[in-house]
């Protein structure tokens, strides 16, 4: 079974800066993780090898120092790397990052495709969903749990107020998310082999693409302004029950003079 | 000369922060206080390969380096003096040796379940009355055709009764002093083989340490390490290496101890603001740090000359003497940084402070490294 997780390399921190003047995240001099729910995407691929054998590739498209992630899921226990990165991919917004993606994943070919939800940094939950589509594939978004069940496989698809047991056949996508396990630890071999092993880093020739779906050009999307909220006080907790809660609430609105 | 971490040692370190902070760091209080042996810890060590750092492929190790090693020792001990001194004694005393002297045949048979931490080490060469004089041994090895009889006791040996293999010092021909003392490895399960009395320590409280107790074991003439006579060189250079492994203890503390000051004095406030807003703490911590790092620095030499084969016993002795005398004292500053709160067990730092005291006494005392260190100046 061949496994294919998508992942995203992204600042690890929540005081993300954002370029006045191109509206888009200053990345430099901010530490990068895996995307957490990228990252729990690939403990599930790498919990299903472990089970019943697969070769799990992972696939990210971004700078060249987003090799650093790749090295981190190699460590992990994934097999292959592929890291597209090429001047002309930069800008993308999510609909050229999915045209991009999906070029590289008919390339590499899959059963099973594993994307997170959505990125910290950008919090669309867009990318997976669209590769399904370009793809022509099944897809089941929102999974927090994940079991084989021969050609097929068995997923709880999470609701905030409920949840779906969906059976879907492969080759098919599913985007995961963040709380569905625990991400292993790399390992200290795997580490040291990490480096040893060779990422393959795919550019604009190597992929089957239209140059006009793909990069900044290729990106619909627009951003017109963007700026950070204001902060807010830190606010009150209150540990009591639900009439008591009302009254504080009530209190409160009346010494604002909101009611 | 190159100052920069390569990227293997920063994923390292990465990782080994993320699972000290995760694993280790939230149990040492309670492993402390009850002097409770980590065994989970142990445990999740070995799933991720901690257990076999510095220790080829072939032989079940990581194929990493000391550099890697000494790295973990350190992040360990940065939140739990205990963990790092199991994991040092588990890999420089006993897979080391067995590595290094052991014959193919020793290293098939043992290496692979030490380094895979299936089996834990330790090693045995203290006495009551051969300490830091090494060459004082009272126990005995008898050749008996194709076993050794091992007669004697060891006492304040590291992983004691938790171990499951031993590197054991024994006189095998008294006539000849230190020529005449013997290394073996010795199993648990070897009947006359019995763990004596556990002392109750002022540190590393949850790390076991115990007597050894020998009474007419057969050990396998097959299980003799190196050759017959060749102990002590076998004991002073497993020492050596272990050195390494204390110093990085000793490191890992006083920057854990840095650690909890940074958060403390930033919290803490007297007179209206903050601790960290007096100069007497800003230089108290510049201080603290600057000698850490000089201690890191001594650590990190010491390993990387063990990892280009090159000759490391007076850098293992300097990088060890300055770096428990550093944890000792930045503990101690750490303890009063944190006033009347930092002597309560609310926090850890009183708790590095008994830890690293140790770390200027085990594996040859400070005055010990300095008569390494002399020797090496004056010859």
């Amino acid at each position: 079974m061949n496994i294919v997780v998508c992942m995203k390399q992204v600042p690890d921190t929540t005081e993300v800066k954002i370029d006045p003047v191109t509206g888009t995240l200053i990345r430099e001099g901010i530490p990068s993780i895996i995307n957490p729910d990228d990252k729990s995407g690939l403990e599930a691929a790498l919990g299903l090898k472990d089970e019943v054998g697969a070769k799990v590739t992972v696939l990210s498209m971004g700078p060249p120092q987003a090799d650093v992630a790749l090295r981190e899921a190699l460590a992990m226990g994934a097999d292959e790397a592929v890291l597209l990165s090429d001047r002309a991919f930069g800008g993308a917004d999510t609909w050229a990052t999915s045209t991009t993606l999906a070029a590289a994943l008919t390339k590499l070919g899959f059963d099973l495709i594993i994307c997170g939800r959505q990125a910290i940094d950008g919090d669309t939950a867009q990318v997976g969903p669209q590769i399904a589509e370009h793809l022509g594939l099944p897809q089941v978004s929102y999974v927090s749990e994940l079991q084989l069940a021969g050609d097929s496989v068995v997923v709880k698809r999470i609701f905030e107020d409920g949840y779906q047991r969906i059976k879907v056949r492969m080759p098919c996508l599913l985007t995961t998310l963040k709380d569905m396990n625990t991400p292993r630890y790399m390992s200290v071999a795997g580490i040291y082999d990490a480096y040893k092993k060779h990422i393959q880093l795919w550019g604009l020739a190597d992929i089957v693409v239209d140059q006009a779906n793909i990069g900044l050009k290729g990106s619909p999307t627009r951003v017109k302004k963007s700026f950070t909220k204001g902060t807010k006080s830190a606010g009150k907790v209150y540990e009591v029950d639900a009439k008591e809660g009302a009254r504080i609430i009530v209190e409160a609105l009346r010494e604002k003079y909101v009611i | 000369m190159d100052f920069q971490t390569s990227k293997e040692h920063s994923l390292l370190l990465g990782m080994y922060k993320a699972f000290a902070e995760a694993e280790v760091k939230p149990i040492a209080k309670e492993v402390d206080e009850k002097e409770r042996f980590p065994v989970e810890t142990v445990q999740k060590m070995a799933r991720i390969g901690m257990l076999g750092i510095p220790f080829p492929k072939e032989w079940g190790g990581t194929g990493g380096d000391n550099l890697g090693y000494v790295m973990a020792v350190e992040a360990m001990s940065r939140v739990c003096g205990t963990t790092g001194v199991i994991l040092s004694a588990h890999t420089s005393l006993c897979a080391a040796p067995i590595y290094e002297y052991g014959t193919p045949d020793q290293k098939q048979r043992y290496l692979p379940s030490l380094a895979s931490g299936q089996k834990l080490g330790a090693f045995g060469l203290t006495e009551p009355n051969a300490g830091t004089d090494a060459a004082g041994q009272q126990t005995t090895a008898e050749l008996k055709g194709d076993h050794y009889l091992l007669n004697g006791s060891k006492i304040f040996i590291t992983n004691a009764g938790y171990a499951d293999l031993y590197v054991i010092f024994a006189m095998t021909d008294r006539a000849k002093g230190t020529r005449g003392i013997s290394a073996f490895i010795v199993e648990k399960e070897m009947p006359g083989f019995t763990i004596g009395k556990k002392e109750e320590k002022m540190g590393i409280r949850g790390s076991s340490t115990c007597e050894l107790i020998f009474e007419n074991v057969k050990v396998p003439a097959a299980n003799l390490l190196g050759k017959e006579g060749g102990g002590f060189g076998i004991a002073m250079k497993t020492l050596d290496g272990g050195r390494i492994g204390i110093a990085a203890q000793a490191l890992g503390l006083a920057q854990g101890a840095i650690d909890e000051t940074v958060a403390y004095v930033k919290e803490r406030k007297q007179f209206g603001k903050s601790l960290a807003q007096f100069q007497n703490t800003q230089f108290q911590l510049a201080d603290m740090q600057a000698k850490t790092d000089a201690a890191r620095l001594l650590v990190y030499r010491a390993a990387c000359l063990k990892d280009q084969k090159l000759p490391y016993s007076v850098e293992a002795a300097t990088a060890k003497l300055f770096a428990s005398e550093t944890a000792m004292e930045v503990t101690t500053k750490a303890v009063q940084l944190h006033g009347g709160y930092g002597y309560t067990r609310e926090y850890p730092v009183e708790r590095m402070m008994r830890d690293a005291k140790i770390t200027e006494i085990y594996e040859g005392t400070s005055e010990v490294q300095k008569m390494v260190i002399s020797a090496a100046m004056l010859k």
